[in-house]
């Protein structure tokens, strides 16, 4: 283990070391600490030009109630989560699927695929806008969620391919040789085999999907406008020219709109390591 | 342990199917299809629409004029054009710091005291949030009147500085708020690949009298090199996507001087300043082969380990 443990050191070093911890984590998220203690403020603090000082009194209940029900901000989570999760199950079905293909099958165009798909994931965005924006208005699809949808579930599977084909290839091989002995129909081994061992690799482009997807904002302000469609990331623009100046409504805002995958990351902290990754690194 | 899930094997029919005697080449093909489908549309041709579109001239609403290179040559003489290839620079050289960074935070969070998890868990908290919120916190942050850097500037006697309003400070401000969750990235990369540093070289290592910074280069950072190369990829992606920031932060302001040509590109085709879709292609083809200098460099590594495999 490197450095060495702390375990083996003075007495002196290790409660050095256990003091220094908070202070270092209190220093890196002190940005975010600062926005917290903004959104539980009064309004009245902040007409004082008393920004730092701890909140005269508590005013969280005040802020986050403006924001939940006297805002467009439900309106923009509905949006957010209307369009993550139908991407992340979109997204998660195609690339099982092409991960299977490209992680069991030898075939000729085999690599090439799977360089498509590794190198489709890296382009700028920039390069896709206006061909995309253009293609969404074709279909008649600008300005809603499901044009939104699609487009993301066509570029996720990139990376999701990416990652399925590798999670695959690290499968015992001499299963799918068992079935096929068996006489077992190639999409009977995908259902029964194959599927049952990539839970976790399920679970963690899930998880991960729906942070990136969550937090997207290039797209969401290129083919979404209004309310009615746009997510959260987009949404808090318009909230904070709302709201220009009431920082404590801004932080609250903020707050709120970071929140879900925080949550998410909280909850399956283990297949969100494991997919950022890639599972190359165990 | 997975047979009993297979289900019984039906009779085989007299004479076998096309689909049958053909099952293991075509059902590859099939499961690619919706992929590949989806891929193409969205992501492989409006590359190449890109590159037709970067010579002509469109509104995004009329008729396309056919220009040829002029896009190209208006962008040679364009400053903006320079400013926003000058930022990219510095973006990607300075973006990289968050490796070192990094590396840095997880080998002072590689221990095993009491809540060293959570500790773990809130140092990665950056990551998760969006950009957008990222880009307002450290907006705040730098706020000349009460951001919390001047009133800390403030106290030793230094300042105002307003970071986001100067034309010379206004990119390092943005990089550094673009840092703060790239390291954070960086740190749970390496704190997974130090998990998998081998204990015995280490040991081995340490008997030999090797210790510090010198087992740290020759001992451990080359048993961490698949971490730092995922690193070193999402960092160069992450330094080249950079929009998100820049658009909350300062709208390429002050005097555009914090423009990348990810967000030039974008100003340029689809903001107030006009809807020119052709030159905007352009300036997004710059930066696609840019990028494509380092995809073919990545492709190429993983070739040569699928080689190796």
């Amino acid at each position: 283990m490197f450095p060495k443990p702390i375990e083996k050191s003075s007495r002196s070093v290790q409660i050095g070391y256990q003091s220094l911890l908070p202070v270092a984590l209190i220093l890196w998220l002190l940005p975010l600490i600062a926005v917290a203690l903004f959104s539980v403020k009064p309004a009245a603090d902040f007409s004082t030009g008393d920004y730092w000082n701890l909140p005269s009194q508590f005013g969280g209940w005040e802020n986050y109630g403006k924001v939940f029900f006297e805002s467009d901000m439900p309106r923009y989570l509905l949006n957010s989560i209307l369009i993550t999760v139908p991407t992340a199950i979109g997204a998660v079905a195609l690339s099982c699927m092409a991960g299977f293909a490209l992680g069991i099958y030898n075939f000729k165009a085999n690599l090439w695929l799977f360089f498509m798909f590794v190198a489709g994931n890296f382009v700028p965005f920039q390069i896709l806008m206006v061909p995309v924006r253009d293609l969404t208005l074709d279909l008649g699809l600008y300005n809603t969620k499901t044009g939104l949808v699609l487009f993301h579930i066509a570029f996720q599977t990139g990376f999701c391919t990416l990652f399925m084909r590798n999670f695959i290839k690290g499968l015992p091989f001499a299963l799918i040789e068992a079935a096929r002995v068996e006489g077992v129909a190639e999409w009977k081994i995908f259902i029964y085999v194959v599927l049952p061992l990539m839970k976790p690799a399920i679970a963690a482009l899930a998880v991960l999907i729906f942070t990136f997807i969550w937090n997207d904002y290039f797209w969401a302000v290129v083919l979404t406008q209004g309310a009615e469609s746009q997510p959260v990331t987009a949404g808090i623009t318009s909230f904070n020219a709302q709201y220009r100046a009431a920082y404590h409504l801004m932080s609250a805002g903020a707050i709120v709109a970071a929140l879900p995958p925080v949550a998410m990351f909280f909850l399956m902290q283990k297949h969100f390591i494991a997919g950022l990754t890639l599972g190359a690194v165990k | 342990m997975t047979t009993t899930a297979v289900p019984p094997i039906t009779p085989e029919p007299q004479r076998r199917s096309w689909y049958k005697r053909n099952e293991i080449s075509v059902t590859p093909w099939l499961f690619l299809i919706p992929a590949i489908l989806f891929f193409l549309v969205y992501v492989i041709f409006p590359i190449f629409q890109s590159f037709n579109l970067s010579a002509y001239q469109w509104d995004g609403l009329g008729e396309k004029e056919y220009v040829g290179l002029s896009n190209y040559k208006e962008l040679w003489d364009d400053p903006a054009f320079y400013t926003s290839l000058k930022n990219n620079l510095i973006w990607l050289v300075l973006y990289l710091l968050a490796i070192p960074a990094g590396l840095f935070i997880a080998l002072f969070l590689n221990q095993t005291v009491a809540g060293i998890r959570i500790y773990k868990s809130l140092f990665f908290f950056p990551f998760v949030i969006s950009q957008v919120v990222v880009g307002l916190v450290f907006t705040w942050f730098y706020d000349p009147t009460f951001g919390l850097l001047n009133s800390v500037l403030g106290v030793v006697g230094l300042g105002p500085v307003n970071v986001l309003g100067d034309p010379t400070y206004v990119t390092y401000g943005i990089i550094a708020a673009g840092l703060w969750p790239q390291t954070a990235y960086c740190m749970i990369l390496y704190l997974t690949g130090l998990n998998a540093v081998d204990p015995e070289q280490v040991e081995a290592a340490r008997l030999d009298g090797a210790k510090g910074w010198k087992m740290l280069w020759y001992v451990i950072v080359p048993q961490l090199k698949p971490a730092t190369f995922i690193a070193f990829v999402v960092t160069i992606v992450g330094a080249l996507r950079s929009f998100d920031l820049i658009s909350i932060m300062t709208n390429g302001g002050p005097f555009g001087e914090s423009r990348v040509l990810s967000f030039y590109m974008f100003e340029v085709a689809l903001s107030e300043y006009g809807f020119r879709m052709g030159y905007g292609a352009a300036i997004a083809v710059v930066l696609f082969l840019i990028m494509l200098c380092f995809i073919a460099y990545f492709l190429y590594s993983m070739y040569k380990e699928q080689k190796g495999h």
